[in-house]
Order: structure tokens, then sequence, then C-alpha cells
């Protein structure tokens, strides 16, 4: 079963003469680890392509499968399960809450999800290590440097351990040598195969990804299937 | 995602901005204190009113001559001005009101003279009486007056004409310093006159205006012999009820008896009488307005606390707005997001409602423009769920207003 299914997914908005047509009867499906970058110019649609995937909006007509669920038919309330439960974002600005502590922040999907305190600080721990801050549980987002709060981002994205990881710009923000960092871990997130579809307008940081779709005018116009750069092979094509 | 979580998500926000958190509560605080200070006082003086009739009797009606000469009516009838007056109030009025026929509600009567401008003298120290009265010992179980010291005096005093005196706490005190049992047995000079003092009387209090400890009470037989002579007229008859639940009846009964002696009708009375249980009435009435006018007055401050709650939720909210679309964005419902805001408007109110009411109890402890407030109980039940109500009714619109917004919008807000 693939991870997303989009079909005929089209996104309008306004209406008549300042109609703008965001995306435009995109089909496209991804499946079980895969690591795919979405490139194109702003104003391409990729963002709106991430915010119907993340299930933030929802598409004008057309179809949208995540992990088999037809979100069409969710309401608010399971929307926000769904992205609580199959969906990790990360995002170009790290969008940690500020004051909060590292592991709170990481922890934070987790007490929504209607876990005990004991387990969520547990886990939370456990996430952090796993990217390697351990040692900064206890600091605060503005105690930390970029890389380090994009780290934390993406721990808290991983907590809830999720079937996606949705992450829009993530080296947006950070010099090149955080910017390797974070993807040599979604590198290997993606070798633990985990499902990654990553936004990016940056190619270099497009050619980590296994595979990636180029949008034009609210369309994919390509869909390249590459060796990443120092990843593992597609699975397919070995 | 339980409550709990969401108060502790809650209370996060609240620590986060001390300073404002507390402006915010000091307006809710201000409010409920003043309810609580104000509503004491309206009770306070409600009380002191009603402790200082109920002091004098609640069952006196007092009789007492009618200074307007007929008003109206006497002015319209011409004939009205040679009709010749009936004497006002005479001892024979007295008796006649004891009449166990006529009059089966009156317990007992105590007919009044007195006499003005009376100054006490004790070696050199002198005291200006303010009330100087000439009654029967009756008057003494009618008002509830009781000696702290002394005796008081008897019906053979009465009878004799005895130079005898009780006095009041005050002139005692003004006469014969703080200890004023060493009155008892003393002669002092009323206008020059001898009299020996029987008792001091208990303290009444003072109510503020009138002072009833500042009194000097003599038997009637000596007041008339002494200081108003003997014609037969009084200043007014105190009358005691059977029981506080047949004033009116006694008051019918007193007024047919006096109108028929004094041939009069009702709207001709050369007399007045005056209800104890009427006085209260009109007094509970009126304190109970003052009280309302107060509690508006404070409910007003309150309302003006619970929109500086709003005001600061809706500042929050916006201030906050990027973090409520990160918290949508890792599943946060709607409901967790208006629970989160409405614990945090509950808390700041909840907060002010507690603190005001310790200020409230802490402000109640002192006299206020010379009443003592009394908080009442159910004043602090009160404060405290409305302070709750407040949390809540001005925290739903900001609460709503966060948990509407758009995740994506939310993110993009800078």
């Amino acid at each position: 079963m693939a991870v997303i299914e989009l079909s005929g997914v089209n996104k309008v908005y306004g209406n008549g003469e300042a109609e703008v047509r965001a995306l435009d009867g995109v089909s496209v499906t991804i499946e079980r680890g895969e690591f795919v970058a979405i490139i194109g110019a702003s104003g391409s649609g990729k963002s709106t392509m991430m915010n119907i995937i993340g299930c933030l909006d929802a598409p004008t007509s057309g179809n949208y499968f995540l992990d088999g669920i037809h979100t069409a038919e969710l309401d608010e309330f399971q929307q926000a399960q769904i992205r609580n439960r199959k969906i990790g974002f990360v995002f170009q600005n790290f969008n940690l809450i500020p004051r909060t502590k590292a592991v709170e922040n990481v922890a934070m999907p987790l007490a929504y999800a209607g876990i005990g305190r004991p387990e969520r600080r547990t886990r939370a721990l456990a996430v952090l290590d796993s990217v390697g801050l351990s040692s900064r549980a206890d600091h605060k987002p503005s105690q930390l440097s970029g890389g380090q709060q994009q780290r934390v981002a993406i721990a808290r994205a991983l907590v809830t351990n999720p079937v996606l990881l949705l992450a829009d710009e993530p080296t947006g923000a950070l010099d090149s040598r955080s910017s390797s960092e974070i993807l040599d871990l979604f590198d290997r997130l993606h070798e633990a195969g985990r499902p990654i579809v990553m936004i990016t307008h940056e190619m270099d940081v497009a050619e980590r990804a296994g595979r990636v779709l180029r949008m034009q005018d609210g369309r994919i116009v390509s869909d390249v299937l590459q060796q990443p750069l120092g990843g593992r092979a597609l699975a397919g094509a070995q | 995602m339980s409550l709990l979580e969401s108060a502790r998500f809650a209370l996060a926000g609240v620590a986060a901005n001390k300073m404002r958190s507390i402006l915010t509560t000091l307006g809710i605080l201000i409010g409920i204190a003043a309810v609580i200070v104000l509503l004491a006082v309206g009770a306070g003086t409600s009380n002191a009113i009603k402790a200082q009739i109920g002091k004098l009797g609640t069952n006196v009606l007092t009789v007492s001559r009618s200074t307007a000469v007929g008003g109206r009516a006497g002015a319209g009838a011409q004939v009205g001005a040679s009709r010749t007056r009936s004497t006002n109030l005479t001892l024979d009025d007295d008796k006649a009101l004891t009449d166990p026929v006529l009059a089966p509600d009156v317990a007992r009567t105590a007919p009044i003279v007195q006499a003005q401008s009376v100054t006490g003298t004790y070696k050199s120290a002198t005291h200006s009486v303010a009330s100087f009265l000439g009654t029967t010992p009756s008057y003494f179980a009618i008002t509830n007056s009781a000696v702290a010291s002394g005796a008081l005096f008897t019906d053979a005093d009465q009878q004799a004409g005895n130079p005898v005196a009780v006095i009041g706490n005050t002139v005692a005190a003004d006469l014969f310093g703080t200890n004023t049992s060493a009155a008892v047995g003393q002669t002092i000079q009323l206008n020059g006159q001898n009299f020996t003092i029987a008792g001091v009387l208990g303290a009444k209090g003072s109510s503020g205006l009138n002072d009833p400890d500042d009194i000097v009470v003599v038997p009637l037989s000596t007041a008339q012999n002494k200081f108003t002579g003997y014609a037969p007229t009084l200043a007014s008859i105190t009358v005691q009820a059977t029981s506080a639940d047949v004033m009116n009846q006694a008051q019918n009964e007193l007024q047919m008896i006096l109108d028929a002696r004094h041939r009069v009708d009702a709207s001709s009375r050369d007399y007045q009488v005056r209800n104890q249980a009427q006085i209260l009435t009109t007094a509970t009435n009126t304190t109970q307005t003052l009280t309302i006018l107060l509690g508006a007055v404070a409910a007003i401050s309150l309302l003006v606390g619970g929109i500086g709650v709003m005001n600061i939720m809706l500042v929050t909210v916006t201030e906050r707005t990027r973090e409520i679309g990160i918290r949508k964005a890792i599943g946060a419902s709607r409901g967790s997001i208006v629970a989160q805001f409405l614990i945090e408007s509950l808390i700041i109110s909840v907060i002010g409602g507690v603190a005001g009411i310790v200020i409230g109890f802490a402000g109640s402890a002192f006299p206020i423009i010379g009443v003592q407030p009394e908080v009442q109980p159910w004043t602090v039940w009160l404060s405290l769920a409305v302070s709750a109500i407040i949390g809540l009714v001005f925290g739903v619109y900001p609460a709503n207003k966060a948990a509407k917004l758009r995740p994506i919008d939310a993110l993009r807000y800078e």
C-alpha cells in the first residue's frame, strides 16, 4: 500500500477573475521507503502540495489517500489526529514552541496523542538521543543553534513514529555545515526505511533524494528516479 | 488530550508573561474585593441599625404630641381654626391605654416628661445632658434598660417623688471618670437641684448620630416637681405591645382609645404614633437599597476587570498565533486549543478572585465611615463563582478565535 496516493488533485484559490489554480490535476503515488524531493520555483504549487499532503489544507477536488485513508472523509478532529499520528512535520524555521525545553517540545505531540507524562519523557529523550541531542534536552530553543533547533524539530516529528516525514525547506535557514548534518540525518532515516517527502528549491539538496518531482504551474512536469547522493540505491533499481 | 494536559499548557502560558498576568489578575482582584467589602459595609450598616432599633425594643410604640397642626385638613376647614384642641397627652391618657378590655395587646406603658438643657454638676465636673426624662420604672422594662451598677429607681421613689436619678454611661463617665460605678450613691446637681444617683445604666453604644447613653432618668413625679411643673401634659407615652407580632393591633387599639378621648379622627389627630416595627422595616428597606447600590458599583468594576481579561487573552492569542499553528500541525485538536486558552483565562480570573476574597476580608476588618463591615459568607462563594464565570465568559471568544485559526495561516503568521 502506498503511503501517499494523489489522484487528479486540484486546488483553486479565489474565484472568477481572481481564480488561482495552485494545483492542476496532480496525480502521484509515493511508496514506503521512498525519499522524495519536490522542487520548483516559488509559485509552482509545491507549498500547496505540502499543505495538502500534510492534511493542513484540503483539495478543491480529487482524492488524496494517506496510508490508505481517504482524507476527504475526515472531519476536523480526525484530521488533527492524522497530523498527530501519521505525519511528522519539519519546517524551514524550526517552529519550536518558545520558552519550552527541547525535551518538552519533542514530547508535545505525544501529549496530544494522550500519552502519560513519564512515558512521554522517556520516548522524547530516546528520540533526542537518536538525533544526537540528549545533552541539550533541558535547553530552551533560544539556547540552541539553528542546526540543533532543527534536530529538535526532527525529533519532534519522529516521536510519534509517523508513516511519513514531511519537510518544508528543512535546510533553508541553516548554514552549509548544519545543512549537511541535517541531510545526513535524513539519509540515516531513509536508510532505516522511513518515507520522507522534502520540499526544496536547492538542487544540491534535492540530489540527496532518490526521486525528484519537479513542479511548475501546479503540475508535476518531471518525475525522475536517481541514484541518491550518499544514500542507498533505490530498492527497485537493485 | 486530557484537561490536565491543557491545564499544564495554560499554566505555562500564564507564567510566560508574569507581569501581564499579574496586572490582569489585579483587575479581577479589585472587582471581587470591592464586591466583598461593599456588601460587607451594606450588611454592617443594616445590622448596626437593626441592633440599634432592637435595643430600643422591637415591640415598642411611641405616642407623642403632634407638632404639625392639622395640615391641609385644618387649613381647609374654617371651623377647624376655632376648634379647641385637646390638651395633648396626659397622665389620664396613659392610664386609659392600659385598659385590658379596650387594649388587650398593650402590655404596659410609661408616661414621659422631658426637660431641655439640663446640666449635671458633680464637684467641678459638668455635663450637658442630651436627654433628660421623667418617667415611671416601667420605662426601663419597656426599653430593655438595665443598670451596670447600683439600682433602678422604684415605684416607691416614683410615688414619694424622691430626688433620685438613674444616669447613662456617658453622663457617668463625664462626671465621675472611667470608673462609672463610683457614681452610685453620690449626689449630683441637675440644674442646681440635688439628686442622688441610684444607678448607672449599661452602655448601649452610640449609633453615630445620637448617643443613647447620654441620658438622665428620674421619677416622673420628681421631674414634674422640680422641672416641668405639675401640668398634666406629657411629652410622650412609650407603649409596649405584648409581643412584636401584635404591634399593629396594639397601635389600632391605642389609636381608638386616644381618638375617642381627644375627639379626633384619622385626619385630625393631635398625636402621632411611631411604631418600632415600621421604623425597622423602613430602615431595612433603606439599607437594602444602599447595599444594592454598593453592590452595583462593585459589579461594574468587576465587569471592567472581566473585559481586561478578555483584552489580554485576545492579545495573547494574537501574539501566539504561530504557536497555535505549530500545535495544530503537530496534532492539537480544536477542543484542546479551546481548553488551553479557556483554562488560561480561568486561571487568571480565579487567582484574581481568590486574592480578591483575601483582600476583601482584610479590608472588611477595619471600620469604614463608622460602620464595622460584616463579610457575608455567601458573597465569598458568589465571588468565587463570578470570577470563574468571568474567566469562562470572557475567555470563550479569544479561545474560539485561537481554535478557529487555520494551521497554514497560523504557521505563516509573522
